[in-house]
């Protein structure tokens, strides 16, 4: 078995993939990777199905090593990588001795890096997926983040290193948006028009208390006229709800499967990614577009991640 | 009688299906009934199904369908409602140890309603509660059925975290914690149950249209179950 060390953790880092569907009756969320478009675009990069496991980084990366010559690359923020001392560029693959230490650092651009290595990551899988949920400690790497002195398994590295790089046009057309597109949330009808106004208006700052459950907002209060708390009912991916305090928050990858505040929009499915990128203190505005634009920006997307001449080798 | 459906898009790959705005055992078992047909006769494009109290979020491919199509196929199944035979109700047990360090929140409950702790044990466990649905987190049942003399108001400030087991009182809901996570409801007590454990076949004790009822015990008594 072809091992990965951790001789630095990093601040959070998990196992992650594109996460667990179809749970939602069981109160399991996907949970999976924040970025999803550099997770697929790592993956690739590395000869894998778009989906295998990876590690995902927030903010500041850790040390790693393999015990075996293998292929990885590095991929969603800029975390200035480092092999050996040699600056490791995002988006592209390299070839990495038994041994060499890579050192991931702190992020030069936004929230989350991916480390894609051949063959993936192999935990053992929960519900059909490798992907940590860190709220609840399940799935992953012993369902929690990973410690300096862990040992994780790796695939098959008897693949030949072949070089691959991320066509630029379609690193520009995917790059994080500080704009976020949203479609009207199912209660917007009991917001007054000057929350609603607001929310495409005004530019929100992310907070501190922001994570894989959600990200927590602070700018100009929207609240709703609803006194009383809803009904509990399903929330999707990207929900904006907003407590009675008036503060949104993006309900996010690990999020609760039920709620019961109002929602005044949701995330674009081709924006998810984007929110995934969003660091503490960055701001944020929001853009309101129709469903049709909406599912126009996602068959964009994906004709992209998915698109042949979007990876080409040298 | 029947309520009509509402449809709504809920996100750009999501649908919600609702029928009606009131928590009624008759609107519980429409949401069971039309999980019930989607789980039994998979639409194409469709992959998660959450209900709540009153509804069903049906999340999809939004580029195997869009929104009019997946609406349009989902009222042909809400017709067929009415053939689905729900399984009667399983009755589940739940061993509860009220007060003290497992439910900080008791004498508070009994004040705010200006009677005696052992009342307020007497009232959560003499009633018959529905799971109306699985939701929150893995393995949380809402509970409908608390008796209105005990129904409480959240917390003002949630607490960072609590044990798994812990039972809460929100409204006229109660709910038993089965994992850590952050938690509004007045805790009441605490069962040596595992609601929900990852390595059991049936991860969840609880399903969609249980009839749960909770029986109190000792500190010894949970000790013991505790370690069995």
């Amino acid at each position: 078995m072809n091992t990965l060390r951790v001789h630095e953790p990093g601040l959070l880092t998990t196992v992650q993939d594109l996460g667990r569907v179809g749970f939602g009756p069981l109160g399991v969320s996907p949970s999976g990777a924040a970025d999803h478009a550099a997770l697929r675009l790592g993956n690739r990069l590395v000869a894998n199905d778009e989906g295998t496991a990876a590690l995902e980084m927030t903010l500041v990366g850790g040390v790693f090593s393999v015990d075996s010559d293998t292929t990885i690359a590095m991929t969603g923020s800029d975390f200035g990588a480092a092999l050996d001392g040699f600056y490791v560029p995002p988006w592209t693959s390299v070839r990495v001795r038994s041994g060499a230490m890579l050192r991931v650092g702190p992020t030069r651009t936004g929230a989350r890096a991916y480390l894609c290595v051949h063959g993936g990551i192999s935990v053992e899988p929960f519900l059909g997926s490798a992907s940590t949920h860190v709220m609840t400690g399940l799935g992953g790497f012993q369902g929690r983040s990973l410690r300096q002195g862990d040992v994780l398994a790796i695939g098959d590295t008897t693949q030949p290193f072949r070089k691959r790089n991320v066509a630029r046009r379609a690193l520009e057309r995917l790059a994080p948006r500080k704009t976020i597109r949203v479609t009207a949330g199912e209660q917007i009808d009991r917001f007054p028009e000057n929350s609603r106004r607001a929310l495409v208006e005004g530019t929100y700052r992310v907070l501190e208390q922001s994570n894989r459950m959600g990200i927590r907002l602070d700018g100009p209060p929207i609240p709703s006229n609803l006194g009383a708390e809803m009904i509990t009912e399903g929330v999707s991916l990207g929900s904006i709800q907003v407590p009675a305090g008036g503060l949104p928050i993006i309900l996010f990858v690990e999020q609760q499967t039920t709620g019961g505040y109002p929602k005044i929009a949701n995330v674009i499915s081709a924006d998810i990614a984007s929110v995934g990128q969003l660091r503490p203190r960055d701001d944020v505005r929001f853009q309101l577009v129709d469903i049709a634009a909406a599912r126009t920006a996602w068959a964009e997307d994906e004709r992209i991640l998915t698109a042949r001449e979007t990876i080409f080798e040298q | 009688m029947t309520s009509a459906a509402t449809y709504q898009a809920a996100s750009d790959r999501s649908l919600m299906v609702r029928f009606g705005d009131t928590i009624s055992l008759e609107i519980h078992q429409r949401v069971r009934a039309l999980l019930a047909l989607l789980t039994a006769e998979p639409v194409d494009g469709v992959y998660n199904l959450q209900p709540g109290y009153t509804s069903l979020l049906i999340t999809f491919d939004p580029l195997q369908r869009d929104h009019r199509e997946l609406e349009a196929v989902v009222r042909s199944y809400v017709e067929r409602m009415d053939a689905v035979q729900l399984p009667a109700a399983r009755r589940v047990e739940i061993p509860v140890c009220y007060g003290g360090e497992f439910g900080p929140d008791l004498l508070d409950v009994a004040k705010l309603h200006g009677i005696t702790s052992e009342e307020v044990i007497r009232l959560h466990s003499s009633a018959a509660y529905l799971v109306y649905f699985i939701g929150f987190v893995p393995g949380f049942a809402y509970l409908g059925g608390l008796p209105e003399a005990i129904a409480t108001p959240r917390l003002p400030e949630p607490r960072w975290s609590i044990h798994p087991g812990s039972v809460g009182i929100a409204g006229r809901q109660t709910g038993v914690y089965p994992v850590r996570t952050p938690a509004g409801w007045r805790l009441i007590g605490r069962t040596p149950l595992q609601l929900f454990s990852p390595q059991r076949e049936t991860m969840n004790l609880l399903s969609i249209g249980d009839e749960v009822r909770f029986i109190p015990i000792s500190p010894d008594e949970f000790t013991e179950q505790s370690s069995a």
